[in-house]
């Protein structure tokens, strides 16, 4: 397949990946928003979030004070904001329109119909959207998708191409939110262990819609150990970043045999893999939760330079 | 006479480029007025693609190299025997009709001093040839040779307003006048011998061509006043300088480019 | 005077033979019904993704051109007639570009002016000489059509570079078979479907010299942003070729290559969408980031095929088409089956004057013009207008050609009030390759504005399904 027309669909699903993780830090912030505030020295949770998404700077320039409602328009609206929802739907749907012949009608039907709803959404007063109605929206819309295209798309490396994108930003996303919640969240390391410090770790489960699985496979009391464990090491748990580069390393595998040759993304995804699946919790805490998820990033951040190297960028030979 | 020629052309990318590919017009014409007896045109680690003869009679190929690659060198070398047929393109085969060499393009259109220049040429001159003379003489006339005082981009407007230029400056202005009084011309690359001592010399040249009816296409050379000689070696044509130029590329890739050229012409003593 | 219109069902007070079974059609249909089918159609075109964008005008990307449900009707002893002057003219415009690159006969023989063809910007010096493979210049002629009565059609422009639309003329038939099956068993109506195969074959058949396996064909597009996108990517899914942007293909030793993830393929034919100019910045505009570098040196050399060729553009200058009859006679010794508008060239002086004597009665356009920009419909302007349009052909003369105010026929179409007459043109388009064809049918552009001559689609122009009835 042309190699741009891979990268298109390795970048549909990126977008939605992206547009769905904002979503949940939304539902984070304003569940955390819900907690009575119990002193001084706390970074606003809104804040926070900013910090968390990496849009910090171009939500000040534009809005200033953090409020609620400021940060709703900013992660959901603003074009301006190339990762809020709107801008990823429409980046998502942009590359889905260049490609528009590889895609089933169905796949492209559920990405044009959350397009046109979303400028229907852009055109209501604002009032009339509520935090809660946009955060499921975008949930309900990004399963969709991602139905559509496990139920239609022909399992050919067009499909790979696809799932490639879920999984790796799904691995940058995850190994982010957990950073943002050990390292960025909590005010001071005299929290942890805290009431606020459990809450916390119980809301990110929930926008993680982990909650309830969490507590069938771990019980009692919401550890950052059990967290760790749950969401890094966790075959079972699906946002998990051993299930992502599990992934990643299924979709590689495939392309290699499709193709009769193997490529250093994937021998990339299979260390990776290695690593991760030998892992313990005690290793990663030994490590560092903070030092090891920077790591983690980086090497996804690698594995999809080579990813783009081998199939995207059309140099390869 | 028989000249050789030793032309090379080295680009250097400030960083390494994907790929390169470069169109070459850089093989001498075929006509009476020179016999190639031997000539190379080699690109260091480049791919020679599909070779053929253009409408107007020019030899082009095209190289690309698979890159990355930070510097990439053309060199050209190889002997051709010229004669002294006074300008006159004489035998040489083309399927482009004069007609075509009336359009006028960026670096030749022509303004209200280059339509004066040529009509004042042409006033009270019934030969086209006489006309043509005059028109070079007077290119050569209002721009004066002066290296650096304008670039490739440089119009033939511009460098009339200027008064200064190269050859190139007055190929472009030599055309556009004639254009303007309905004489088909072109632009013309190639190289010169360069002899003491008689005005300026690029050994890396570029004249202009015109059409006369009856005779054909008359080489004229406003910057050494003549008409090309045996000095001449003739390897291309087209509207205009980037049109008729000998190298046409293109690097992938970003980062700056910097270009060294080295042209040596000689007479090969017999 | 008011001219009168040949209406194409309405004619002598009663139904014309192909269009008698939309009478009831049309006489079943209730008002709630029409305005539902019409949501759905405009439903199935947004799902399809099928917009168009004027170009420049900013708006809306993703506007739709108005469908309307009213289909055009042909018959097959009509259509017959018209296939033949359509061929006949592919036929002749490709002999024509195969002349002037090569040794000019037609310019030699007094004939048609050196000036119009070798002065002329679309021509390219750079293909003379070159004959590119099957001599075929132009592979997909658009001819667009007029009629003005039952046995009088005109041919009102050639489009021998890359016509647009025919994707519209696809997916109208399709809309139309699945909103209303049943015209389709109550009329027995030519299918289009072939159209994407036979252009496919097309293509293949003009493979190059050096192409010894089954050829690969891409359709090179200027990119998503371009209006035609949505054409072009529809195009290659029917074919089942790549879509491809200039930076998809690079020149490597004598051919052209893909890029894709299983590493450089070879491509020997493209079907180009991009202007001659853009197309090859090493021999074009060096400027252009929308071509290809090398590709001219690889096409001229025989390792690629591009369709339409470079250069093509001459024969569909409007200064040309005034002699494409003459270029019927000349190279085919036929008699012209279709009929030129009459056409005043304001270049010649005579014709100036006239055209400029008339300017309220005439239709004015620029010679390179398209889209239905720079020109001037003489009855439907105001004095301003026409006196400033007058200024405009006074300084450059040789830019204008001006035709008589056709009575374009009109046909029913659904308007607010119900159904009225509007009027029409028709763009088939006509294959050349080892073969010349073309589908039985085309796209009929309508003006949707009560009067309105101006059928362009960037001018508020709509389109129809256009109908060939079988024998």
């Amino acid at each position: 397949m042309l190699s741009r027309t891979a990268d298109n669909l390795y970048w549909i699903t990126r977008y939605m990946e992206r547009a769905e993780t904002m979503a949940r830090l939304l539902d984070v912030g304003s569940r955390m928003s819900l907690l009575p505030s119990t002193g001084e020295g706390y970074l606003s949770e809104w804040d926070s979030l900013l910090q968390a998404s990496g849009t910090a700077e171009g939500f000040d320039k534009k809005y200033g004070e953090p409020v609620q409602r400021n940060i709703e328009s900013y992660f959901f609206f603003d074009r301006d904001n190339p990762s809020s929802i709107a801008s990823c739907i429409g980046s998502a749907r942009e590359n889905a329109r260049i490609v528009r012949g590889a895609l089933t009608t169905q796949v492209w039907d559920a990405l044009n119909g959350a397009f046109q709803e979303m400028r229907a959404l852009e055109r209501k007063p604002r009032s009339e959207v509520d935090l809660s109605y946009i955060t499921d929206w975008t949930m309900r819309h990004s399963a969709l998708l991602r139905g559509a295209i496990d139920g239609t798309q022909l399992r050919k490396d067009g499909w790979d191409f696809l799932n490639l994108g879920y999984y790796l930003e799904r691995a940058d996303n995850t190994a982010r939110l957990l950073d943002v919640k050990y390292y960025v969240l909590l005010p001071g390391v005299e929290f942890v262990g805290s009431g606020r410090d459990n809450y916390q770790w119980t809301t990110l489960l929930r926008a993680m819609s982990a909650h309830r699985a969490f507590h069938w496979a771990y019980g009692g009391e919401v550890t950052a150990r059990k967290i760790a464990d749950f969401m890094i090491l966790n075959g079972a748990s699906p946002r998990s970043l051993r299930s992502s580069v599990e992934g990643m390393t299924d979709h590689l595998d495939r392309l290699a045999r499709g193709y009769g040759r193997s490529s250093a993304a994937q021998s990339k995804a299979r260390s990776l893999l290695a690593e991760v699946a030998e892992l313990t919790v005690a290793d990663i805490f030994d490590e560092g939760l903070h030092e090891f998820l920077t790591r983690f990033i980086r090497e996804v951040a690698a594995l999809g330079a080579l990813v783009h190297e081998v199939y995207l960028s059309g140099d390869q030979r | 006479m028989i000249l050789s020629v030793l032309h090379t052309t080295t680009y250097r990318y400030e960083t390494p480029v994907r790929g390169v590919v470069q169109s070459h017009r850089l093989t001498p014409s075929v006509f009476d007025g020179q016999k190639t007896l031997r000539w190379k045109v080699e690109v260091e680690g480049g791919l020679a693609g599909g070779a053929f003869r253009d409408g107007a009679g020019d030899w082009i190929q095209s190289h690309s190299v698979h890159g990355p690659v930070s510097e990439i060198t053309v060199r050209v070398s190889g002997d051709v025997e010229t004669f002294d047929l006074a300008g006159v393109l004489r035998g040489h085969r083309e399927s482009v009709p004069p007609e075509a060499y009336l359009r006028e393009s960026a670096f030749t259109r022509a303004d209200a001093a280059l339509v004066e220049l040529g009509r004042a040429a042409v006033d009270g001159v019934r030969d086209a040839l006489d006309a043509a003379h005059r028109m070079s003489a007077a290119v050569a006339e209002a721009i004066a040779y002066q290296p650096g005082a304008t670039q490739s981009q440089t119009s033939a407007a511009e460098a009339m307003s200027q008064g200064q230029g190269v050859c190139q400056d007055h190929a472009h202005a030599l055309i556009s006048a004639a254009r303007s009084q309905g004489l088909p011309a072109r632009y013309v690359s190639g190289y010169l011998l360069a002899t003491e001592g008689e005005g300026p010399h690029e050994a890396a040249h570029a004249w202009a061509e015109i059409w006369i009816k009856g005779l054909g296409w008359i080489g004229f050379d406003p910057a050494n006043s003549c008409c090309p000689d045996d000095r001449f070696i003739r390897l291309g044509s087209g509207y205009d300088a980037q049109d008729a130029a000998p190298i046409r590329g293109i690097a992938r890739g970003p980062g700056s480019e910097s270009l060294d050229v080295t042209v040596a012409i000689q007479a090969v003593q017999q | 005077m008011v001219p009168t219109y040949f209406n194409e069902m309405y004619h002598d007070g009663s139904a014309r033979p192909p269009y008698r079974h939309l009478e009831n059609w049309t006489a079943d249909m209730p008002a709630e019904l029409r305005s539902l089918k019409q949501a759905e159609a405009e439903a199935l075109f947004r799902r399809i993704g099928i917009t168009f964008a004027v170009y420049g005008e900013g708006g809306d990307p993703d506007r739709l051109i108005p469908f309307d449900m009213f289909p055009r009707v042909f018959t097959n002893a009509e259509w017959t007639k018209m296939e033949r002057g359509i061929k006949q003219r592919a036929r002749a415009l490709n002999a024509f570009l195969v002349d002037i690159y090569g040794r000019g006969e037609i310019v030699r023989s007094g004939r048609i002016p050196a000036r119009l063809v070798y002065q002329n910007e679309a021509y390219e010096k750079a293909v003379a000489g070159f004959v590119p493979p099957r001599g075929v210049y132009s592979h997909i002629v658009g001819i667009d059509i007029v009629r003005t009565g039952p046995e009088d059609f005109f041919v009102l422009e050639d489009n021998c570079r890359t016509p647009s639309g025919v994707s519209y003329m696809l997916e109208n038939r399709e809309i139309m078979m699945r909103m209303f099956p049943a015209l389709f068993r109550e009329n027995r109506i030519q299918p289009v479907d072939r159209y994407p195969e036979l252009l496919r074959r097309t293509l293949a058949s003009v493979a190059p010299a050096k192409c010894n396996s089954e050829p690969t064909v891409v359709i090179l597009t200027p990119g998503h942003f371009n209006s035609a996108y949505y054409e072009h990517s529809f195009l290659a899914d029917l074919m089942g070729v790549e879509l491809v942007e200039g930076q998809d293909l690079f020149v490597e030793g004598e051919f052209v290559w893909m890029r894709t993830t299983e590493g450089p393929k070879k491509v020997d034919v493209i079907y180009r969408r991009i202007d001659d100019a853009y197309i090859d910045p090493l021999c074009f505009r060096p400027d252009s980031m929308l071509g290809v570098p090398g590709l001219m040196d690889v096409y001229r050399s025989g390792g690629v095929s591009i369709c339409s060729a470079p250069g093509a553009g001459v024969a569909d200058d409007k200064a040309i088409y005034t002699f494409v009859p003459e270029m019927i006679r000349f190279y085919l010794g036929e008699t012209p089956i279709l009929q030129n508008v009459p056409t005043w060239q304001c270049g010649k002086s005579d014709d100036l004057k006239y055209v400029l004597d008339h300017l309220g009665e005439l239709v004015v356009k620029e010679v390179h013009g398209s889209g239905g920009y720079g020109m001037l419909v003489g009855p439907k302007s105001s004095k301003d207008q026409i006196a400033s349009f007058a200024e405009r052909v006074r300084a450059d003369p040789g830019n204008y050609i001006a035709q008589p105010t056709l009575a374009l026929s009109t046909v029913p179409t659904f308007v607010n009030e119900g159904i009225a007459p509007r009027h029409v043109d028709l763009r088939p388009y006509c294959l050349v390759g080892e073969r010349v064809e073309l589908v039985p049918g085309g796209l009929t552009r309508v003006a949707l504005t009560e009067g309105s001559l101006v059928v362009n689609s960037s001018q508020g122009g709509g389109v129809k399904d256009t109908w060939v009835l079988a024998e």
